[in-house]
């Protein structure tokens, strides 16, 4: 079989842009729950899965120090540690920050969520140095799909991106399943739609609130454990980028709409990849910016959401 | 204030304090305790346990002195923090430590202070009736103060420098009140008008030769431009979705900045852009070019370098107060009511023939305009500009100092400008922990005070007499 090598570069940057938009997808339900229930944009979130991406990355140290060679056994303990402690993180910041201002002026949770943002950003950055970490892989290797030959472009998945598709795949058909199949998910459906009416029947909206922070947080922990692993080089500063280009693809699938934050998710990975690929690398970020301002001021209510309508 | 007894004033913050001790512990534990360091052969952990443990301790400590004080004790707590937090920095334990202890004793003490003493924190807050006549005088007697206050002996260059600086950010952050405060537009890009400004002024000054007088309007109309072009679309948009599109611009702004070598040289920056002259008629040098005439000589004074830092200090005091009276003005001009009315109720104040659409497109071009002189300023004053200078967090901060202020309130801004801009750069002992402090800051004003530090405003119009 030959594939002609521009068709087998797209499939490379294809391959390449559904790996970052599964992890984008998974920071973008972070936001997007969190705006469905409470209605603010937890600007802080970022920051969150950034302490994700670290508490992995001391996790990774951890076990290669005590000799741990067991690479399956390595990503289960790896993933429970981030995925706790950056939980932990979720909810403190909503009970410190967020509760105490649920009825205030509309800025005030905006403002104290870029409080700690700023806080989480410098104190990681006090405390575990400035410097970028880099990681060995643990994963290595991968399948070629197509092996180039006589001068044609090579594709190749690596196991760690087939890993990631996957696990991320698993993630979200199991997230489907927790909103829609359980209490805890139809706690926060109601909460969703009327927070005052679902305490008044009975839902409470300070536990489920909480639980939504607690998921958001674990989902952004699994994304920074993915990223470290995926990149292998993390920093303080990882935080503030991701969590833009999310909430772009939370906007973008629509706010508020959990498939919407997947899709969209897959979106932004797949256009940033492709503008990587085709058109000017270090314009990629302003093409991210770009199609935020346009889907705003084309469809509000991003492609999955429904329109807002607005009573007087 | 309810005053509990003795033991259950204690009991309860004691257990909050525990709890949130714990919580710090499990936090703490994995980032403080084990951090990473670069060897030759890779990562290896560092543990520092006894630090994680201590910031616990640290937790428990300013939780339960918060409940005590919260539990009608105030006092006392505001005392023994602020004792805590001066000693903090003499505790030979860990400088973290330290410097945990001497933040949170500073603010457990401002806390309880606030709630100790009622009268005073009203009279700094407006939580109590301030008499009119010191609400009309305050402004006046400040800005004597401030008139007179290079001249006096007791300012040195570094006073004077951080007076500038916080100046600066009044300037901004009364520019910013436009859009956020009377327009009830949330800007999180208003960096990118700053930028503008700045880039303007420097470009035609090296290439053009455009002196900073002649400059300064070109720079705060590009800004207005920008807004014009980028207000056009976006303004149609919902509060959080107009925020986060301005956003979006303010980093596209800095991106361009970067990646456009050709005219902006990228992130290397503009330097040496010519500095500040008196009026374009003198310069601020002791041997003026040939055909230049200085600024001592024009004055028959001799010649002192803090001259031109004093006149720049002038400079900013007159932008600043300009964009302070244009607020005054235009709040009683249709224009200014018209902002309000649709800030108050969007579709009550459309019904009543607003163009919602061209009135908040002035807003945001005027405070844009603001913001561009503003930047054509921090050009010529800081001689350098790069990207660097126009992240988000430039943003941040501008927005942080009008909502702490309390959102529309110009005094607000000023007194937030004082304690977030000038009070960190005063205390340089804590210099590596100014963001820190800063972000623990807009979270703690937030929920002590959510409507802003300032929050009482004067209806720009009032029915009948004023009661």
């Amino acid at each position: 079989m030959h594939v002609p090598p521009p068709m087998a570069y797209f499939l490379q940057q294809l391959v390449n842009g559904l790996v970052l938009g599964s992890i984008y997808g998974l920071i973008a339900i972070g936001y997007t729950m969190v705006y469905g229930i409470v209605g603010m944009i937890n600007f802080a979130h970022g920051e969150i899965y950034m302490l994700g991406a670290f508490l992995a990355l001391i996790a990774f140290v951890a076990l290669s120090a005590i000799g741990l060679s067991s690479v399956p056994l390595t990503l289960v303990i790896v993933l429970v540690v981030a995925v706790t402690f950056t939980a932990a993180w979720g909810w403190t910041v909503e009970r410190v920050a967020y509760r105490p201002l649920r009825n205030s002026p509309r800025l005030a949770p905006l403002i104290s969520a870029i409080g700690v943002s700023i806080f989480l950003q410098n104190f990681v950055q006090l405390t575990q140095g400035a410097r970028s970490k880099a990681i060995q892989p643990v994963l290595r290797g991968g399948v070629t799909l197509y092996g180039g030959g006589d001068g044609g472009f090579a594709v190749t998945i690596s196991w760690l991106q087939i890993f990631i598709v996957v696990f991320t795949t698993v993630l979200m058909i199991g997230f489907t399943l927790l909103i829609a199949r359980t209490s805890l998910g139809r706690a926060q459906r109601a909460c969703s739609q009327d927070l005052k009416m679902a305490s008044l029947l009975g839902i409470d909206v300070d536990k489920t609130i909480s639980t939504t922070f607690v998921i958001g947080a674990a989902l952004a922990a699994v994304a920074g454990m993915l990223v470290t692993l995926y990149y292998g080089v993390i920093d303080f500063f990882i935080g503030f980028l991701a969590g833009i280009k999310a909430f772009t693809a939370a906007v973008l699938g629509g706010i508020g709409s959990l498939p919407g934050a997947m899709l969209g998710g897959l979106l932004i990975g797949l256009i940033e990849a492709f503008w990587s690929g085709y058109a000017a690398a270090e314009y990629k970020d302003v093409a991210v910016y770009g199609i935020l301002v346009l889907v705003l001021t084309v469809r509000p209510q991003g492609l999955l959401g429904r329109p807002m309508i607005e009573k007087v | 204030m309810l005053r509990t007894p003795l033991r259950e004033a204690l009991l309860r913050p004691l257990r909050d304090g525990a709890l949130a001790g714990f919580v710090a512990l499990v936090l703490c534990l994995p980032i403080v305790g084990l951090p990473t360091s670069e060897t030759a052969n890779g990562l290896i952990l560092r543990p520092r346990i006894p630090e994680a443990i201590a910031f616990a301790v640290a937790v428990f400590l300013g939780r339960f002195a918060l409940g005590v004080a919260e539990a009608g004790r105030p006092r006392p707590v505001a005392l023994i923090a602020l004792l805590v937090a001066i000693a903090a920095p003499f505790i030979r334990f860990a400088p973290e430590f330290s410097a945990a202890l001497a933040i949170g004793g500073l603010f457990v003490a401002l806390r309880a202070s606030l709630l100790a003493f009622p009268t005073l924190a009203g009279r700094i807050t407006g939580g109590v009736k301030i008499p009119p006549v010191a609400i009309k005088r305050a402004p006046l007697v400040i800005l004597a103060l401030l008139v007179v206050l290079p001249l006096t002996p007791v300012i040195d260059r570094r006073l004077l420098d951080i007076a500038i600086l916080v100046l600066t950010y009044v300037m901004l952050g009364w520019g910013l009140n436009i859009t956020v405060g009377l327009a009830g537009l949330l800007d999180l890009g208003y960096v990118a008008f700053f930028a503008i400004g700045a880039y303007a002024y420097a470009l035609l000054s090296i290439s053009a030769g455009l002196s900073f007088w002649g400059a300064l309007p070109i720079a705060g109309l590009c800004a207005a431009v920008a807004g014009l072009v980028v207000g056009g679309p976006i303004l149609r948009l919902r509060g959080d979705y107009f925020a986060i599109v301005t956003l979006g611009f303010g980093e596209i702004t800095r991106l361009i900045a970067i990646n456009w070598s050709s005219l902006t040289s990228g992130s290397q920056g503009i330097a040496q852009i010519p500095r500040i002259s008196f009026f374009g008629v003198a310069d601020f040098t002791a041997t003026p070019d040939a055909g230049r005439h200085a600024f001592h000589e024009l004055f028959g004074i001799s010649f002192d370098p803090s001259h031109r830092q004093i006149f720049i200090f002038y400079v900013i005091l007159a932008l600043a107060l300009a964009v302070n009276a244009f607020i005054a003005r235009s709040r009683k001009l249709p224009l200014g009511r018209a902002w309000e009315a649709l800030r108050e109720d969007e579709i009550a104040a459309q019904s009543l023939g607003l163009n919602l659409q061209r009135i908040r497109l002035s807003a945001y071009a005027i405070a844009a305009s603001w913001g561009g002189l503003a930047g054509a300023f921090f050009a010529v004053r800081q001689g350098f500009i790069s990207p660097e200078s126009f992240s988000f967090l430039e943003s941040a901060v501008i927005l942080a100092i009008v909502v702490l202020g309390g959102v529309g309130s110009q005094l607000g801004v000023v007194l937030a400008a004082i304690v977030m801009i000038g009070v960190p750069e005063l205390v340089r002992q804590l210099a590596e922990y100014r963001m820190l402090a800063f972000g623990v800051a807009m979270v703690a004003i937030m929920v002590w005070r959510p409507s802003g530090l300032i929050s009482r405003r004067e209806p720009s119009i009032r029915l009948g007499a004023a009661p």
